[in-house]
Order: C-alpha cells, then sequence, then structure tokens
C-alpha cells in the first residue's frame, strides 16, 4: 500500500456513528451526497476545513453505535486518507475494512500527536511519523486475513476473487 | 471446554474453536432492515451472484415504515424490487426486526445470526449468536452463506440477588454499562448468567442482550432455560438443544453484580455508561417521553407503563409516544387493555417499529428539548436535533415521568 501523508483533525474518544452521519442522512447511498453530511453533528466545519488526503486521529471506540455502513463511507468519500485511533468499535472496524478504508491502531499516536500536524502513516510498515514533532509511532499489526482483504481493497473484491475461484 | 460463544462455534465447526481463532462459519440466517438494504444489494450485486438461500435472507422494513418521505418510498421500491426479483420469501412488515426474528422463531440456540444491524446482538437471549454487521459483510453472506468471525474472548456477567418492586432487567444493564464502561467490552463477548438471569423470561434477557454492543460487546449471550427453549419449539415449529457453556471455560474477566439493592437507573446525556440513580436526577424537565424500541417495546413494557399511567394523565407539561415493537405485541397489548389505558392517559401510539429511536419520524426532538426514553443509545441528536439530549430509563420510570412531566421515580406509584 501506498504511503499516506495528511494534515491532522484531531477528536476525542467514543466519536459514535450518530454524529458521523446522522440517522437524518442515513437513506443517502451516494457517496458524493453522503461526503457533505460527515461529522455533521459532532463537527459540521469538519468538510469545509478539511482537505482531501487529511488524516483523523481521534479516542478509543470510534465509531461506537450503529451497524451503518455510511459511517466510514462518509468519511471516506470526503477524501480523508485515515483514522487513527487507540481502539475501534468492532462494526465500524470491520465496515472500514469491508470497503478498504485504512484504520490503524495506536494509543501513543492519539496521545501525542496534536491537531494540525503533518503526519506520514507507511501501512505495510505499521509506521506512523508525525512529521511536525518528529515522534514516530507503531501501529498493531492487523491480522494476517484481514491484510488479505486490505490488500483487495476491501470484501466485495475479495470475496468476488474467492468466489470466482470456487474456494 | 469452553465459554458458549466458543461452544456455538465449536459445534458449527465440528471441532474445537478457542477464542481468538479467526475462523470462517456458516449462518444460519441473514438480515436487513429497510436503513441498511439499499446498501447491502449494491455490494450484492456487484458480486454477480445467486442469493445463497432465499429462505434464509430476511428483510424487514421497520426504520421508515410507512414512508416518512418520497427519497424512503423511493428507498422501499428500490427493495421490493430486489426481494421480486431473488425470490426472497422472508419478509415483515410487522415491527423491529429484532422482535420479528424473535416472534416468527427464526432465531433458535446455538445459531449463528447476523443482521444488518447493531442490535443483532439481542438473540443472545435466545443462546443464539447473532451479532451486527454493515451492508457489505451482509451482502457477502447474502452471496455465500458464511463469513469471517474472530473468535471473541468472554466477560462472564454474575448477576445474583432479586430486584426490589419498581426495578427492573433496563436498570440491571444500565448498572452494568456504567460498570464496564462504553468500550468495557469491546472485540469481546458477554455471558449473562447467575441466579437473576436463570430466573429471567425472554422479555428481559432480551433486555440485557440487546444493550452488550453499547458496552462495545460483539455478543450478549444467555445459555437458554426451559422456558426459551419451549418458546422456540413453539415458534419454529422444531426441536431447540441448548448449548452451555462448560465448567473449565475461560473468561478474560468476570463482574459479579447483586441487584437487591439496586435503584431505578438513569442513564444521562449523552453517553450510556453516564448512568446514576433515578434521585440524583428526579425533577428535571423532560420535554418527550418515549416508550418503544428494541430494547423495551415489548408487551411486559407496556403492560408496566400502563399500570403506572392507568386512571392517570401525562402532564401538560410533557408528552409520550407508545411505539409497540411489533403487531403481535401491539394486538397483545389491545387485548389485555393497555393500549387502551395509555390513550385514555393521553399517549400517542404510532405504527411499530424503530419510530423516534433514529430520529427519523414519529416524534422527534427539537433544538433544546430534553427526552427521556426507553431505548438503548442516548447519543446527541439520536432523536432528532443534536442540541437535544436524551435520557435511559425503563418503562417504568418513563411512565412515572410521563405523568410528572419532570424525571420521577416510579416507586412513587407503587400501590
Amino acid at each position: 500500500m501506498n504511503k499516506l501523508r495528511g494534515r491532522v483533525w484531531k477528536y476525542g474518544p467514543d466519536i459514535n456513528t450518530d454524529v458521523i452521519i446522522p440517522g437524518r442522512y442515513c437513506h443517502i447511498t451516494e457517496p458524493k451526497e453522503l461526503a457533505k453530511y460527515c461529522m455533521a453533528d459532532l463537527d459540521p466545519e469538519f468538510v469545509n476545513k478539511m482537505s482531501p488526503g487529511d488524516i483523523i486521529v481521534a479516542g478509543g471506540n470510534f465509531g461506537c453505535g450503529s451497524s451503518r455502513e455510511v459511517a466510514p463511507l462518509s468519511i471516506k468519500a470526503t477524501g480523508t486518507a485515515a483514522v487513527v485511533a487507540p481502539s475501534f468499535a468492532r462494526i465500524f472496524y470491520r465496515n472500514a475494512i469491508n470497503i478498504g478504508f485504512p484504520i490503524f491502531e495506536s494509543t501513543e499516536a492519539y496521545d501525542r500527536i496534536n491537531e494540525g500536524d503533518e503526519v506520514e502513516i507507511d501501512p505495510d510498515a505499521g509506521e506512523i511519523r508525525d512529521l511536525t514533532t518528529g515522534e514516530t509511532f507503531k501501529s498493531g499489526a492487523f491480522p494476517e486475513f484481514v491484510q488479505e482483504i486490505m490488500a483487495k481493497g476491501g470484501l466485495s473484491r475479495y470475496a468476488e476473487e474467492r468466489l470466482a475461484a470456487g474456494v | 471446554m469452553g465459554t458458549l460463544i466458543e461452544e456455538i462455534f465449536s459445534r458449527k465447526l465440528d471441532r474445537r474453536v478457542h477464542a481468538g481463532e479467526i475462523v470462517v462459519a456458516p449462518v444460519d440466517y441473514a438480515m436487513s432492515h429497510d436503513n441498511t438494504t439499499p446498501l447491502a444489494i449494491e455490494s450484492f450485486e456487484k458480486l454477480n451472484r445467486p442469493l445463497w438461500d432465499p429462505d434464509r435472507v430476511i428483510v424487514v422494513f421497520d426504520h421508515m415504515v410507512p414512508a416518512p418521505t418520497p427519497q424512503a418510498a423511493e428507498l422501499h421500491q428500490r427493495i421490493r424490487a430486489f426481494i421480486a426479483a431473488n425470490g426472497i420469501t422472508k419478509v415483515f412488515t410487522e415491527g423491529i426486526c429484532h422482535q420479528v426474528m424473535v416472534e416468527k422463531g427464526l432465531v433458535r440456540p446455538g445459531d449463528i445470526v447476523v443482521g444488518a444491524d447493531s442490535h443483532s446482538c439481542t438473540y443472545g437471549a435466545l443462546g443464539a449468536f447473532g451479532t451486527g454487521m454493515g451492508s457489505t459483510d451482509v451482502a457477502v453472506v447474502f452471496a455465500t452463506g458464511k463469513t469471517w468471525f474472530r473468535v471473541p474472548e468472554t466477560i462472564r456477567v454474575n448477576i445474583s440477588g432479586s430486584l426490589r418492586p419498581g426495578v427492573f432487567a433496563k436498570d440491571t444493564v444500565l448498572r452494568l454499562a456504567a460498570v464496564l464502561g462504553v468500550d468495557g467490552a469491546t472485540y469481546q463477548s458477554l455471558e449473562f448468567g447467575g441466579p437473576a438471569v436463570e430466573a429471567m423470561g425472554l422479555s428481559d434477557r432480551m433486555t440485557l442482550s440487546n444493550m452488550a454492543v453499547e458496552m462495545g460487546a460483539k455478543a450478549g449471550l444467555i445459555e437458554p432455560s426451559q422456558g426459551i427453549l419451549a418458546y422456540v419449539e413453539d415458534r419454529s415449529g422444531g426441536p431447540a438443544s441448548t448449548v452451555r457453556a462448560t465448567p473449565d471455560a475461560r473468561y478474560v474477566r468476570t463482574v459479579d453484580l447483586d441487584i437487591s439493592s439496586l435503584e431505578p437507573q438513569v442513564a444521562c446525556p449523552s453517553e450510556v455508561s453516564n448512568v446514576v440513580d433515578v434521585g440524583s436526577v428526579e425533577g428535571e424537565h423532560i420535554d418527550q417521553v418515549f416508550i418503544g424500541t428494541c430494547t423495551n417495546g415489548r408487551f411486559e413494557d407496556l403492560q408496566q407503563a400502563a399500570s403506572i399511567l392507568s386512571g392517570r394523565r401525562v402532564s401538560p407539561r410533557t408528552r409520550l409516544v407508545v411505539t409497540p415493537a411489533s403487531s403481535e405485541v401491539y394486538l397483545a397489548a389491545l387485548k389485555s387493555g393497555a393500549i387502551a389505558a395509555l390513550v385514555q392517559a393521553g399517549a400517542q401510539i404510532t405504527t411499530p417499529g424503530c419510530g423516534p429511536c433514529i430520529g427519523r419520524h414519529q416524534g422527534v426532538l427539537g433544538a433544546g428539548e430534553r427526552g427521556l426514553t426507553t431505548q438503548n443509545r442516548n447519543f446527541r441528536g439520536r432523536m432528532g436535533h443534536p442540541d437535544s439530549q436524551l435520557f435511559l430509563a425503563s418503562p417504568a420510570t418513563a411512565a412515572a415521568t410521563a405523568v410528572e412531566g419532570v424525571i420521577t421515580d416510579p416507586r412513587r406509584f407503587l400501590s
């Protein structure tokens, strides 16, 4: 996977799916339309101030709550490159992997990285480098099976290939 | 040699399975609803495969029924076209998916049931591994009948003692959320047991299991009692066998909860674990009380509310919305007189379904308003405007609050 590089937007712990994409927008499936409402009830300015390639660094249990896949989908649709957090709620974790959106687990990165820092992530090495402060953090390794899905860019492609191969 | 969840996986895969393993397992049923099916259809169609089994895919219309907007009606059209094109037979528009799944006998002990809804963990109340997933995950199950899981570690929750009058399963699970925190069981399974749980009926068990995800858990399992097995056999029309954790099962943590002196609990805005005894928030003004949802919209819940509201009136300072969890619940509550008592008290009864719980329709909150609800989540903006606030409580506390217009201890109304 290519390295990711962008500016950091920082949020606290337990960011739930309802504030990422509120229920009143959940009927939307078109990514461009979804992108307009990303973080609507947490930080309505997020979509205006961020640039594609930027990175969200947030506290633990990111994406708790609903199973709505539109939550990671809306973040991905804004052009956000990745989310870094100490932990992810499990349905969000699966959804992000399934739609091919990069997420990284690191408590240290959350503790040390500041909003506005320039960060570079090397997904293969599992390294998160804060270019502003010069600090480097290690992200937890994903299980091999999960890495295979991520390498294919998501579960659909992975399943398509496995089905085609008759597995 | 295993926890309930390890036993379920071991039986399904016909080999010993341990926490931490990643497995690909067959699924008994896959469910999605009108909010999550549209994206599942998109992902499913990309796979270019027939449905794995039209009789094992369930679609429930519950999040936006009857359609509140033209967009919702058009989504429903798209879903109905998918149902017709794929010959799906189990289609329901008679209540909240989790309630309907249980009533229709589609949840059996030892089964693996996945749903494109986070509260699919409710099925743990019947000893099934039920878990929530996103649309793409469920779409792959639609095509293959299988999915991958990391077999979770388990936190054992032993509940002992007897609840005092006016205190319920909902108060118990809110207290547990305060103990574990909203991420206390992330990537793990909860297993409820102990004498207090063994004595619980289906409705109370469903309330416990339903809220497992609010502590981050993948599942909230309970060993089925004889009563649960009899219910499943009656509803599914087939034999049901129990599933048990073995005495040597290994848990990552054990939590002992004695509920003998538990007070009615209230989760304050805007985190489920922000729980206090009702006494410390009594008198707080509430603009709308909501009784319903997959957590607490069952017959027993409506009876409880009616017993307090019968012969009384909803305070002019507030309003009361009641949504039966399913048509079956609705009919039972009509027959028992609970619905009449609630209507006479001034409640607005709405169509069985998810209603205002997700802030879509049938009673949402405006800016600055405060709701008290029997649902499972009090996230910011959950029931409408981002500047509204939610308190969570039992149906009894909700009914008492409706009478007074301010948060009220239901024990004031015990006869």
